[in-house]
């Protein structure tokens, strides 16, 4: 894996290019959410027609396959690629996703990290978790964290980075790590404490790893407080290793760990939006041009997004949004996928998938793009700003 | 009309063939009357093809009957309907060898919600040519795969640890990737599952 930065601009953002595979990403990058290793609902020959190469950076989970299938099975088919037919892809594993696999800091203990899964809740131990990284081979991993909220303890935070420190160095000098052929990312926690995270990251950051992943936010900390935090632990961190972080799934909060330095995201929103019928419609401005007729009287959006179960697209033969280039904008309208929700089938979700993951893809475009023309700063303003205001005319007019 | 399907069917008056008495033959009259209907208020003949269904049961005076009223009629094409219910075999095929005996043989007879492999190779040797049914892809949602030896259920533990692909001398993309262990991950749990067990399915029906 190679990573180096190409440009930086005011306001903090910095582009840079990630090789690995036979893949070069341009960061900052969006990992798209996987689970059990393909997209949720988004079937593996369209995952292709969304912008490559953005589409072929996955993010995964090993703990979505602990209870379906042995590591022993996995190594016989060769591994994550191999399993999943997609060889030409680039995976980063990591424990947590928001979605299925959720850090429970209460049931973790001294010997390891315990997260909430469908098949309930499971503790993994460092040997463990380097067993399913050896036997998947994903090109990118992160060590095993204690992930906890903001709103714990001061001893219990302590404890957090204490124990990651410790998984950190038992997960990098594991037999297992010699065996896994990716780039490893340590992970970095510390909770809301500024002090314990600058301690975490100063001492990863000794450890001899290829990237960093941030782990323990978008668990309770509020969005005034986390820039200062952001800043505290990528200060500590050299340029020239790429910064993953989990957790940070809103546009504006992408915003905000790009301003601190951050290149690689994972998010749920892409899922959640999906699920809830809800279809990405923002421009670069951060609110849809919509027409002068449904800006305020559209009670089903607030600008960045609608909801196609909506009544009032029964009859509306447009696309999700005009001028969108993906699949389900180019071959269906509003009309057709508000009869799909209605009718309950599976295919709502599929082609739904598919535009927020081409809508938010163009969003991490749009931001590299900004970095590039050294106006990232104005572009987080104005994309800030025109949402706000968004929303207080809507409220002021209701 | 406004659908704009290549192929339409007539609305007929179906029963279940498990039921008995007048209410067949009632059944049978009324899908012939509105068969004048259909041809009536079809303003696009010449665009869309209105095919008849044959309805009567599992009794062969009204199946007769049936099949005369509509071949009369000289329609584009004829469908065999009201089976693939919970009749027995027997009766199922005697009805279908029946129809496709009167009916035509230069227009195309489609029996309706059929179905399983083995009744779609017993529909084509009594001379049937299209068939219609939900089964591949709502097995599919269940876990079942169709192999050339019956049906491969990857939900079961079995299915855990083989690598080898659903079927192996199955051409389409999923059989060419993924390997039983993986799907079996998948079927039932996840829409993945659903989506790439159905795609399985549709190619070996096509096939």
């Amino acid at each position: 894996m190679n990573f180096s930065v190409k440009a930086l601009s005011n306001g903090g953002g910095r582009a840079g290019l990630l090789q690995v595979g036979s893949c070069s990403f341009e960061t900052p990058a969006l990992l798209i959410t996987t689970r059990k290793g393909l997209p949720t609902f988004i079937s593996p020959d369209m995952l292709s027609s969304l912008p490559t190469p953005d589409c072929r950076l996955l993010q995964f989970s090993p703990l979505h396959l602990l209870e379906s299938i042995s590591m022993k099975t996995i190594s016989e088919i060769g591994g994550l690629h191999q399993m999943l037919g997609l060889q030409e892809h680039v995976f980063a594993a990591v424990p947590r996703d928001g979605i299925i696999s959720l850090p429970d800091y209460q049931s973790a203990n001294k010997t390891g990290a315990s997260f909430e899964t469908p098949c309930g809740r499971l503790l993994i131990k460092p040997v463990q978790y380097m067993e399913m990284i050896s036997s998947m081979k994903p090109n990118m991993w992160s060590t095993l964290a204690d992930e906890v909220p903001a709103w714990v303890s001061e001893k219990r935070n302590k404890t957090s980075v204490d124990r990651t420190l410790r998984w950190l160095d038992d997960c990098i000098k594991s037999p297992f790590a010699k065996n896994t052929g990716g780039a490893v990312f340590g992970s970095i926690v510390g909770g809301s404490r500024i002090d314990e995270r600058k301690r975490c990251a100063l001492e990863v950051a000794k450890r001899d790893v290829s990237g960093f992943c941030i782990g323990g936010f978008g668990l309770g900390e509020s969005m005034d407080e986390r820039p200062a935090l952001l800043n505290a632990i990528t200060e500590c961190l050299p340029e020239d290793k790429p910064r993953q972080i989990c957790g940070l799934g809103l546009p504006e909060e992408v915003l905000q760990g790009v301003a601190a330095g951050i290149d690689l995201f994972d998010s749920s929103y892409i899922y959640h939006l999906t699920l809830g019928g809800f279809a990405l419609t923002f421009g670069s401005e951060g609110i849809a041009k919509h027409g002068s007729e449904d800006r305020l009287t559209d009670s089903c959006g607030d600008g960045t997004k609608i909801n196609l179960k909506a009544t009032i697209y029964r009859k509306d033969a447009s696309p999700i949004l005009e001028g969108c280039k993906c699949y389900t904008c180019q071959k269906h309208t509003k009309a057709y996928l508000n009869h799909l929700f209605n009718t309950h089938e599976m295919l709502a979700h599929i082609l739904l998938e598919i535009h927020n993951a081409h809508h938010y893809l163009g969003f991490f475009r749009m931001i590299r793009e900004a970095i590039n023309r050294g106006k990232f700063n104005e572009f987080r303003q104005k994309f800030v700003a025109t949402r706000r205001d968004y929303i207080i005319g809507a409220a002021s007019s209701a | 009309n406004r659908i704009g399907a290549d192929i339409i069917m007539a609305l007929d008056d179906v029963v279940k063939t498990t039921i008995t008495g007048p209410r067949i033959e009632e059944a049978m009259y009324r899908t012939l009357r509105w068969i004048d209907r259909c041809i009536a208020a079809h303003k696009r003949p010449h665009e869309q093809n209105l095919f008849g269904i044959v309805q009567g049961g599992l009794d062969p005076v009204l199946r007769d009957i049936c099949v005369k009223g509509l071949v009369d009629r000289n329609l584009p094409g004829y469908a065999i309907g009201g089976l693939a219910g919970g009749e027995d075999k027997d009766s199922f095929w005697r009805v279908v060898a029946q129809c496709t005996a009167a009916l035509p043989e230069d227009k195309p007879r489609y029996v309706m919600g059929v179905g399983y492999p083995l009744d779609i190779v017993v529909c084509s040797a009594l001379g049937a040519d299209m068939y219609d049914c939900v089964y591949p892809t709502r097995t599919a949602r269940f876990g079942t795969a169709l192999i050339p030896e019956g049906v491969l259920k990857l939900k079961h533990q079995a299915m855990a640890n083989d690598t080898r692909p659903i079927d192996p001398t199955c051409e389409c993309t999923v059989c060419k990737k993924y390997s039983r262990a993986y799907i079996h991950c998948l079927a039932t749990k996840e829409a993945m599952g659903s989506i790439l067990i159905s795609y399985h399915n549709l190619y070996y029906m096509m096939k």
